[in-house]
């Protein structure tokens, strides 16, 4: 019944219904692919006066060669660094006149480079895109510079909770494989490395083959062809690509601890290696970590935020990536309650694939926040142009995010157990704690998780 | 560029603006209330974003938690609590637009009922945790305490942040809650934002129906408050940190006054980015600094400027100022490039288009038409809020900029390592702070 109708006698005893959900389609994608391999993407949006400009690599923090962890980052950061005859300052200039949102990303599995202007710059943008990623200057004065910039943002690191438990923690998990070293490297390997290593990973892994550049906004797909063709023509696949390192994956303490004296909270990180992206349990997966700890109604947040007080806020995760990613909780408690929050916290995971299975309203629940509002994902430029991002690092088939919702959808209870007790094992659970050991120590015997592995600060 | 929208206030004072975009099917519900740390006194300070954190506990009609509900429709929503005002929003999908009004309308006018002693208990010690998490284990994260108290008055609502003092988070009790919510949670004191996928008419209808019968309560008073300073006010403490940090604070206009836009792009041009002056030499040239950034914090009642620099390791903190003060000095003397000023213009002009982007959330156009509405009184200011930055001139910039970061009226704040006292900027003085 109409909405106005409705309102004028309101009932506050039972909440509205929402009514039937209004259609939304994922904008189509329109594809092509230059000589050099490089694959152009766009989406046409009109009505949006900007253009979202990403060029995706899928080469990332995964493919440092052995003893250079932190070479793909450092790379990625030397990129706007100047190009041809510009200084690092005057091509910074060129973007602030453009007014573009300029930023570097990367993560294990890709780097990212985008660049969101109003629609009137998107062939000047597309000109230093192209002249950053493709023709950087790497000068030996810019590469001491950055290289000692991130020297110091490592010393700064140790400072922050945070950064130090990702850190530790990865490590912990993935030992010398790929996985197992946070971007930005170590003092160790940054200190062995040259400006000629960053000029050899530049040529030989930043590769058009590699590379899609995604256009959304108010553009068509021939005008973005045809400044791509101009501005990237001159790339290409050069050399055979570096081989990164890999040793497996080592077999870690249950419990460690970094020792923060007198913090008033204790980091915690607690998981073990799980599942790739590509895994056929991806959906399932999805609406058990909703329901686990990825949303604000999730069970580890509701126990240690909502009922104890503890925190915060306590999440959850599976990070999908190419190959085997971890599952992760990950919680900043206050110091007095650190050990009875790893308790709860393997409690909670233990019990969603086994003593206490999902009930139905909290699998309609997950399912709905999944699939009800995932429209909103897809409102901006940015938004579609990292979705879009999402199918080109994971070959995700187009017609993926308009299957999204039917599928998970359909998962079931069932299929939310089997997926948990597939990819999730309690008894393999790594515990890291960055906190004040003093206090905590007493208690940690009790959690049964055997003697602490003592950890020094800089381990990583 | 524009931002259309229509304006409607109820009987009992609420304002309602309505804005339709129909490009998602999406509606962003987004209400303001306008109380903040500022109308908080000394020893009852971090009460008003306490207050926040009991929205969403539940309230008379809906006596559960706040997210289930609108997350099971699938809405994300938040809140948030600064110096001036408090708001909160939800993105929901355009079916569900009449359960956010019920809910909203009903911990508008029906939360009391609903608060009891434990989760007042329990949403205290979540804030003691986000304190401990946001500021105390952060590094520098206390930064803003001394900040603040060395910039305003005991006296003045600014003196104290938004996430208040630890004895005053434990002293308060759950009758100052009634009183809080009496004083300043009701229509009167509010503005509601709806803006996406929806029809105004009908819209309009259901925020009557859902929020015309709640009573309008008192007018609330504006806070009066001055601040002025004399001297170079320098202090410094020590903190778990490796590297050294200095921050300059100036007092300057308040939000939207004269001024707050010539200081927005001449902060910019200072020290934002690689191409601002103050990255160059710090950082590109003499490479004594690892980062720099500066800022105008505008605020309803004043605002404050600040320039923020980490030194390199080998390297002090006076060594720093100086550097800063030099080119303090020549922007002061000589005044910003044509080309500092065309950057600068270009870039206001893409961040207002990137910040009207979305319809909801912080910063959305929802938000944006409440911060015109309950700060100027007109949410019609769109075109001439962008107008503030095309008006700077080179000249008014050199001024506003020489007139406010003067280098004799300012707080200087040294953060340094444990026991490294030496490192902090000359003839400073300790601070605690907590």
């Amino acid at each position: 019944m109409p909405a106005r109708i409705r309102a004028a006698g309101i009932d506050r005893s039972r909440l509205p219904d929402p009514g039937p959900p209004r259609a939304f389609a994922f904008p189509a994608i329109d594809k092509s692919q230059l000589s050099s391999g490089l694959n152009v993407w766009t989406v046409s949006r009109p009505d949006i006066p900007l253009i979202a400009l990403v060029l995706l690599v899928r080469r990332g923090a995964s493919a440092d060669p052995p003893g250079h962890d932190g070479l793909a980052a450092l790379t990625a950061d030397m990129l706007d660094e100047g190009s041809g005859s510009r200084s690092a300052i005057e091509v910074h200039e060129e973007l602030a006149r453009i007014g573009a949102q300029f930023d570097t990303d990367i993560g294990s599995d890709a780097l990212s480079m985008s660049a969101t202007v109003l629609s009137r710059f998107a062939g000047r943008a597309l000109e230093l895109l192209s002249d950053i990623v493709v023709r950087p200057a790497l000068r030996d004065s810019d590469f001491s510079r950055v290289r000692q910039l991130r020297l110091h943002r490592l010393t700064q690191l140790r400072d922050m909770p945070g950064a130090l438990a990702d850190r530790a923690f990865l490590k912990l998990l993935y030992g010398s494989h790929p996985y197992g070293h946070a971007p930005i490297g170590s003092e160790a390997s940054l200190a062995v490395m040259t400006a000629d290593d960053v000029r050899d990973f530049h040529a030989r892994a930043i590769r058009p083959s590699a590379a899609t550049l995604i256009a959304v906004g108010d553009c068509r797909h021939d005008q973005i062809v045809g400044l791509a063709a101009a501005s990237f023509g001159d790339w290409e696949d050069a050399g055979a690509e570096p081989a990164p390192a890999n040793d497996g994956l080592p077999s870690a303490a249950r419990l460690n601890v970094v020792p923060r004296p007198h913090a008033p909270q204790s980091e915690l990180r607690i998981g073990h290696v799980a599942v790739a992206r590509d895994t056929p349990d991806y959906h399932p997966l999805v609406v058990a970590n909703t329901i686990l700890g990825g949303q604000f109604v999730s069970r580890i947040n509701l126990n240690l935020r909502e009922d104890k007080g503890f925190t915060y806020g306590a999440r959850t995760a599976f990070e999908f990536r190419r190959l085997a990613g971890p599952f992760v909780l990950q919680v900043s408690v206050q110091t007095s309650a650190t050990a009875r929050a790893i308790e709860e916290s393997i409690a909670e995971i233990a019990g969603l694939r086994g003593p206490r299975p999902v009930a139905p309203e909290e699998l309609e629940l997950g399912i709905a926040a999944l699939t009800r509002g995932y429209a909103r994902n897809f409102e901006t430029a940015d938004h579609i142009a990292r979705a879009a991002m999402q199918l080109a690092l994971f070959d995700l088939p187009d017609d993926y995010f308009a299957r999204f919702v039917p599928i998970i959808s359909s998962v079931t209870a069932e299929d939310v157990h089997r997926v948990m007790e597939r990819h999730v094992n309690p008894a393999r659970l790594t515990v890291l704690i960055v906190g004040d050991l003093d206090v905590i120590g007493a208690d940690l015997p009790s959690l049964g998780l055997g003697e602490p592995v003592v950890l020094p600060t800089d381990v990583v | 560029m524009s931002l259309p929208f229509t304006k409607h206030t109820l009987h009992n004072g609420l304002d309602v603006l309505l804005h339709e975009d129909r490009a998602c099917p999406i509606v962003a519900v987004n209400l303001w209330y306008h109380v903040g740390s500022k109308n908080e006194q000394p020893g009852h300070t971090g009460f008003a974003h306490l207050f926040e954190h009991l929205m969403f506990e539940g309230s008379q009609h809906h006596d559960r938690g706040y997210f289930q509900p609108l997350q099971g429709a699938g809405a994300t929503l938040n809140g948030s609590t600064n110096a001036d005002r408090t708001n909160y929003w939800e993105v929901v999908p355009a079916n569900a637009l009449e359960l956010a009004l019920w809910m909203e309308s009903d911990r508008m006018g029906y939360l009391l009922p609903a608060l009891t002693e434990a989760k007042f208990a329990n949403q205290r010690d979540v804030v003691l945790n986000e304190r401990r998490q946001n500021y105390e284990n952060r590094p520098y994260g206390l930064a803003p305490m001394a900040l603040l108290a060395a910039l305003f008055p005991p006296d003045h609502p600014y003196h104290w942040t938004t996430i208040g003092e630890i004895a005053d988070l434990h002293a308060v009790k759950l009758d100052e809650v009634h009183a809080f919510f009496r004083r300043y949670y009701h229509p009167g004191n509010a503005s509601i934002a709806v803006a996406g996928d929806f029809d105004a008419e009908e819209t309009l209808a259901l925020v009557r129906a859902y929020f015309e019968d709640l009573d309008a309560g008192e007018a609330v008073a504006p806070v009066q408050a001055a601040a002025a300073l004399s001297t170079d006010s320098r202090i410094f403490f020590e903190d778990r940190v490796e590297l050294p940090r200095l921050y300059l604070a100036w007092l300057t206009p308040a939000m939207f006054a004269d001024g707050d836009a010539d200081l927005d792009l001449g902060t910019d041009l200072l020290a934002n980015g690689k191409t601002s002056r103050l990255y160059r030499r710090l950082v590109f040239e003499e490479r004594i600094a690892t980062d720099v950034s500066a800022a105008q914090n505008s605020r309803e009642m004043a605002g404050y400027a600040q320039v923020t620099a980490t030194a390199a390791p080998g390297h002090t903190l006076g060594e720093l100022e100086n550097v800063i003060l030099d080119e303090l000095v020549r922007l002061a003397s000589d005044g910003p490039s044509d080309d500092e000023m065309d950057r600068g213009r270009v870039q206001a002009e893409a961040q207002f288009m990137y910040r009207l982007q979305t319809v909801g959330g912080f910063g959305g156009k929802s938000d944006q038409l409440n911060a015109y509405n309950v700060f100027l009184g007109d949410p019609d200011y769109f075109d001439r809020d962008l107008a503030r930055y095309h008006t700077v001139s080179r000249q008014s910039l050199q001024q506003t900029m020489a007139k406010y970061l003067d280098p004799a009226r300012r707080v200087t704040l040294s953060i340094v390592p444990r026991g490294r006292a030496s490192l902090a900027a000359p003839h400073s003085a300790p601070t605690d702070v907590s």
